[in-house]
C-alpha cells in the first residue's frame, strides 16, 4: 500500500508541475503583461521601462523558474491589478470556494446516493422514474437560471435567506443547492447502474439465498462495491466546483477563487492567474490522488495497478 | 425525526431574523451595489469609474467644477494664476485637516503630485497627469505646477481626477497601506476596505466644506454585486438602495412595478467606430479609402440603433467627442443613413460585390451585431471578434485593427482633449495617424487663450469628419434605480456624489 501510494505521489507532484509550466508559457504568449500595468493612456515609452523594472523582457525559462522557487516558498508575487500579495488574496478567497464547495458536495452525496440506490432496488418503478426526472432536470437547468429562480422564490417572495453575501450563515444555503444540484445526477446515475450490476451477481443471490435482510444487503454487501466508480467521480466533481464555481459565485456575489480567476483572466492579471491555476490543479490532482487511494483502500485489487 | 425537530426550531427563527431588511433610513444607511471590482482604492491606482466615485467620496482635488454652472470653484486651493505659460501656482486652503488628523499644506500636494507622475510608481491613469512636469513648493501654502509644455486644461484636471494624498501617512504604509486604509480630507472618510468586495463611508462630521458640501447620509454601505438580475433581487427586498447602469429592459419593469424611482441620465460616454485609416493592418485594407469609410457611414442607421436598442436620454452624435465637452464643434459633416448611397460609394471604390472585413467589439455586443447586419446590407461581411477590454486594447495598440466598436467616458472629464487629444494625437490607439488633425489638436491642448483652443478643436474635428476617421454613434445613458425614499439627482458626468444623496 505504502509502494502504491508513494508512487501515486510522485506522478501526481509531476502532473502539477507540467500544469503549472505550461500554463505559464501560454500565458505570457497571450498577452503581454506590460501593456496591461501601464493602464491607460501609456505611452511605448512608460511600457518599455514597465517590461524591464518587472523583468520580462528575460528569457522565460529564467522567469518561470523564479517564480517557481518563489511559489514554494509561499511567495505568489503581487497581483499587477490588486496591488495587493497574491497569497494574501487567495487565502482570503479561498475558503469561501471550499465551503461552497464542500456543502455542495455533500448536498449531492446526500440526495443523489440514496436516490441512486433506492432507483436501483425498485428499477422502473415510479421511485426510479423519480430519481430520472430529477436527474434530467438538474442535468438540463442552467444553474444561473437555477440560482436566480431560487433566489427569486427563497429570498424575494419568502424571504428565507438573503439574495446575495455571506454576511450571515444563511447566505451559503442557496449556492449549495445549487452548486450541489448540478454534480447531482452524473453521481446518482452512476451509482444506480453501478447497484444495478452488483445486484445482479452472485453473491448477492447468495445473500438474500442466506435469508439475510434486504436493507443490510442493499447498503453493507452492494452500496460498498458499486460505489467505487462513484467515489472517482465525486472528487473529480469536487476538483470542479473548487475550481469552476465562478457563474454561482457571480450570481451570489460570493467573491470567491472561482470569480477571482475569472476576473484575472479578463484583466491579464498573470501573478494571480498563475496562483490559481497551480492551487486548482493541486486540487484537480490532490483529489484524483485521494479517489485512487480510497479506492484502493476499498477493492484491494487495485493496489498493484 | 426529534433531531429533525430540534434543528428546525433552531434554524427558523434565525431565517427569519436574517430576511429583514437591514436598509435604508431606518438606520440612516445608503446600501449601494457596484457592479465590478474595484481593484485598488487609491484613484491612481484603478482605471474604474467606482474609483472616481470613490475619489470624489474620501477625497478631495485642488480645484471643484461646480456641476450646475461648469464653473471652477476654489476646493483645496483658493486661489490659482497662471505665471507664465507654463507654470501654475495656487493658493493652498489653511485649516484643512486630513481623516488622520495629518493638517493640509503644500508638502501633500508636492508629494502626491510629484510621486504619481514617476513612472516607477505605476500610476494607471496616467492620461490625466501626464501633463504635469513637476510640482514645487514655494511656501507652507504656496505650489507651483510646471507643465510640460503649455497645458490650459490642466484646470480641468485639477478639479477631477487628480486628487490629493496625505504624504506623511502615505510614506509610512504605503501603496498596500492605503489599499486597505485610504485617508483622504474628503465628505466621507473610510471606515472599512475588504479589497474588491465591500466598502464602508462614514460622514467626516469635520468635512471643511468649501466646494462640496458636507454628507447629509451617515454611512455609505458598497457591496459588489455582479450580476445585475442579483442586483435588482436585493433592491425589491430593501437589502440595495441605489443601483445604475441598469439594462434597459430591466429598468422599463422597475419603473412599472411603481415601488422605485427609475431615472435615466445621459452620460459622458460615447461609442464610435474607429476604421483603420492608416491601412496599420495592411496598406490594402479597404479603411484606407475614404470612399468606404465615408459608405460605413451612410450604411449605419444610427438614430434606428439609438430608439430600438437603447432607449431613455441616449443620442446620436455626429463629432468625435461628447457634445457636452468644452470645444467639441457641432458644425461637422454629417452622413445620413442611406445604404443606397453607401453602396454606390463602394461600387466607386472598386467594391461593387463589397468585401469581408473583422469588426472588433468588447461590450454591447447585440450593438454590434445590430451594426454588422447593416453593413451586411450595404455588401460588407463583417466578422465579429468579441474579447475583453483588456486584450482588444492591447491589440489595437500594437498591431491596429479594421473595424473597432469602442467606447470612451473620458474618466467625466468635460474637456474635448480628454477624447480626441487621447485618440487622434498618434498614441497607440490612433487608427487615423492624421499629421494635421495631430498638429490641430496639439495646438488646441496648448493654447492658452479659449478662443484659440476652440478654433484649433474646432479644425480638427471637421477633419475628422470629412475624412471620416470614425463613425461617431451615440451618447450612453444610464439607468439610475434607487429605493422610494433616496433623493438624488443625476448629473450628465456620470458622477455619483455621495455627498450630495438625501433622505427623502
Amino acid at each position: 500500500m505504502l509502494k502504491f501510494i508513494s508512487m501515486k505521489l510522485g506522478l501526481a507532484l509531476l502532473v502539477a508541475l507540467t500544469v503549472s509550466f505550461i500554463s505559464f508559457i501560454l500565458l505570457y504568449m497571450a498577452g503581454d503583461p506590460a501593456v496591461s500595468i501601464a493602464g491607460e493612456g501609456a505611452t511605448a515609452d512608460v511600457i518599455a521601462a514597465i517590461r524591464q523594472q518587472y523583468g520580462f523582457d528575460r528569457p522565460l525559462l529564467a522567469q518561470y523558474i523564479e517564480w517557481l522557487m518563489r511559489a514554494l516558498s509561499g511567495d505568489f508575487g503581487m497581483s499587477y491589478y490588486f496591488k495587493m500579495p497574491v497569497s494574501d488574496m487567495v487565502a482570503e478567497r479561498l475558503p469561501v470556494t471550499i465551503t461552497i464547495g464542500v456543502l455542495g458536495m455533500g448536498f449531492a452525496l446526500v440526495l443523489a446516493i440514496p436516490m441512486g440506490v433506492l432507483a436501483a432496488a425498485f428499477p422502473n418503478s415510479w421511485l426510479d422514474r423519480l430519481a430520472l426526472g430529477i436527474a434530467v432536470v438538474g442535468q438540463a437547468i442552467p444553474s444561473f437560471w437555477f440560482g436566480l429562480i431560487l433566489i427569486v422564490i427563497f429570498s424575494v417572495n419568502l424571504g428565507l435567506v438573503p439574495a446575495s453575501g455571506t454576511r450571515h450563515w444563511t447566505g451559503y444555503i442557496l449556492p449549495m443547492i445549487v452548486l450541489g444540484y448540478y454534480a447531482t445526477p452524473a453521481i446518482m446515475r452512476l451509482t444506480r447502474a453501478g447497484m444495478l450490476e452488483v445486484l445482479s451477481a452472485d453473491y448477492i443471490r447468495t445473500a438474500r439465498a442466506k435469508g439475510l435482510n434486504w436493507r443490510s444487503i442493499l447498503f453493507k454487501h452492494a452500496l460498498r462495491n458499486a460505489i467505487i466508480p462513484v467515489v472517482s467521480l465525486a472528487a473529480v466533481q469536487l476538483g470542479f466546483m473548487f475550481g469552476g464555481s465562478v457563474v454561482v459565485e457571480t450570481i451570489f456575489a460570493l467573491h470567491g477563487a472561482g470569480f477571482l480567476a475569472w476576473e484575472s483572466i479578463s484583466r491579464n492579471d498573470l501573478p494571480t492567474m498563475q496562483a490559481l491555476i497551480l492551487i486548482f490543479s493541486m486540487f484537480y490532482i490532490g483529489f484524483t490522488l485521494l479517489a485512487d487511494i480510497l479506492n484502493a483502500w476499498l477493492d484491494p485489487r487495485l493496489r498493484s495497478g | 425525526m426529534r433531531l429533525i425537530n430540534a434543528a428546525a426550531a433552531v434554524l427558523l427563527p434565525v431565517c427569519l431574523f436574517s430576511s429583514t431588511a437591514l436598509a435604508g433610513k431606518a438606520d440612516d444607511t445608503l446600501n449601494i451595489a457596484f457592479s465590478k471590482e474595484l481593484e485598488h482604492v487609491d484613484p491612481y491606482y484603478n482605471t474604474a469609474r467606482e474609483g472616481i466615485l470613490l475619489g470624489a467620496a474620501v477625497w478631495d482635488a485642488l480645484l471643484y467644477r461646480d456641476p450646475k454652472t461648469g464653473n471652477y470653484v476654489g476646493n483645496l486651493a483658493t486661489g490659482w494664476t497662471w505665471i507664465d505659460d507654463t507654470t501654475l501656482e495656487l493658493t493652498l486652503r489653511q485649516g484643512v485637516t486630513f481623516h488622520n488628523g495629518e493638517p493640509f499644506d503644500a508638502d501633500d500636494v508636492v508629494f502626491t503630485l510629484n510621486y504619481v507622475i514617476d513612472p516607477k510608481n505605476g500610476n494607471k491613469s496616467q492620461a490625466n497627469t501626464s501633463w504635469i512636469k513637476s510640482a514645487e513648493k514655494v511656501d507652507a501654502f504656496k505650489v507651483r505646477i510646471h507643465t510640460n509644455g503649455p497645458f490650459p486644461a490642466a484646470l480641468e484636471y485639477l478639479a477631477g481626477p487628480i486628487i490629493i494624498q496625505p504624504n506623511e501617512y502615505y510614506a509610512k504604509v504605503g501603496q498596500q497601506g492605503v489599499a486597505l486604509k485610504p485617508i483622504g480630507t474628503g465628505p466621507y472618510r473610510m471606515e472599512s476596505v475588504e479589497p474588491g468586495k465591500h466598502f464602508v463611508l462614514k460622514r467626516n462630521d469635520a468635512y471643511f466644506a468649501a466646494a462640496k458640501p458636507k454628507a447629509s447620509i451617515g454611512t455609505v454601505d458598497i457591496r459588489t454585486v455582479p450580476d445585475a438580475n442579483t442586483q435588482m433581487a436585493e433592491l425589491f427586498n430593501g437589502d440595495i438602495d441605489l443601483v445604475w447602469g441598469v439594462p434597459a429592459d430591466q429598468a422599463d419593469k422597475m419603473a412599472k412595478m411603481g415601488k422605485f424611482q427609475v431615472i435615466n441620465a445621459p452620460t459622458m460616454r460615447v461609442g464610435y467606430l474607429s476604421l483603420d485609416a492608416a491601412g496599420r493592418t495592411g496598406a490594402k485594407n479597404p479603411m484606407t479609402d475614404l470612399r468606404v469609410r465615408q459608405a460605413v457611414n451612410h450604411a449605419i442607421n444610427r438614430q434606428g440603433i439609438v430608439d430600438a436598442l437603447m432607449k431613455g436620454t441616449s443620442a446620436v452624435i455626429n463629432s468625435a467627442c461628447s457634445p457636452v465637452q468644452f470645444g467639441c464643434e457641432q458644425a461637422v459633416t454629417t452622413y445620413a443613413y442611406d445604404p443606397k448611397k453607401a453602396k454606390a460609394l463602394l461600387a466607386e471604390a472598386g467594391y461593387p460585390q463589397g468585401f469581408s472585413i473583422d469588426f472588433y467589439a468588447y461590450r454591447d455586443r447585440p450593438l454590434a451585431e445590430a451594426m454588422i447586419g447593416m453593413l451586411a446590407e450595404v455588401g460588407i461581411t463583417a466578422k465579429l471578434n468579441y474579447m475583453q477590454y483588456a486584450a482588444l486594447r492591447e491589440k489595437r495598440i500594437k498591431e491596429g485593427t479594421p473595424i473597432s466598436f469602442m467606447t470612451w467616458g473620458s474618466n467625466s472629464i468635460a474637456d474635448v482633449s480628454a477624447i480626441t487629444s487621447a485618440f487622434f494625437r498618434m498614441g497607440g490607439e490612433d487608427d487615423a495617424r492624421d499629421p494635421e488633425v495631430a498638429a490641430l489638436l496639439e495646438k488646441g491642448d496648448s493654447s492658452v487663450a479659449l478662443d484659440a483652443r476652440k478654433a484649433a478643436y474646432g479644425k480638427a474635428l471637421t477633419t475628422i469628419a470629412d475624412k471620416a476617421y470614425w463613425v461617431p454613434l451615440w451618447i450612453y445613458s444610464s439607468n439610475y434605480v434607487m429605493g422610494a425614499d433616496v433623493s438624488f439627482t443625476p448629473t450628465p458626468d456620470e458622477l455619483i456624489r455621495f455627498y450630495d444623496i438625501s433622505w427623502k
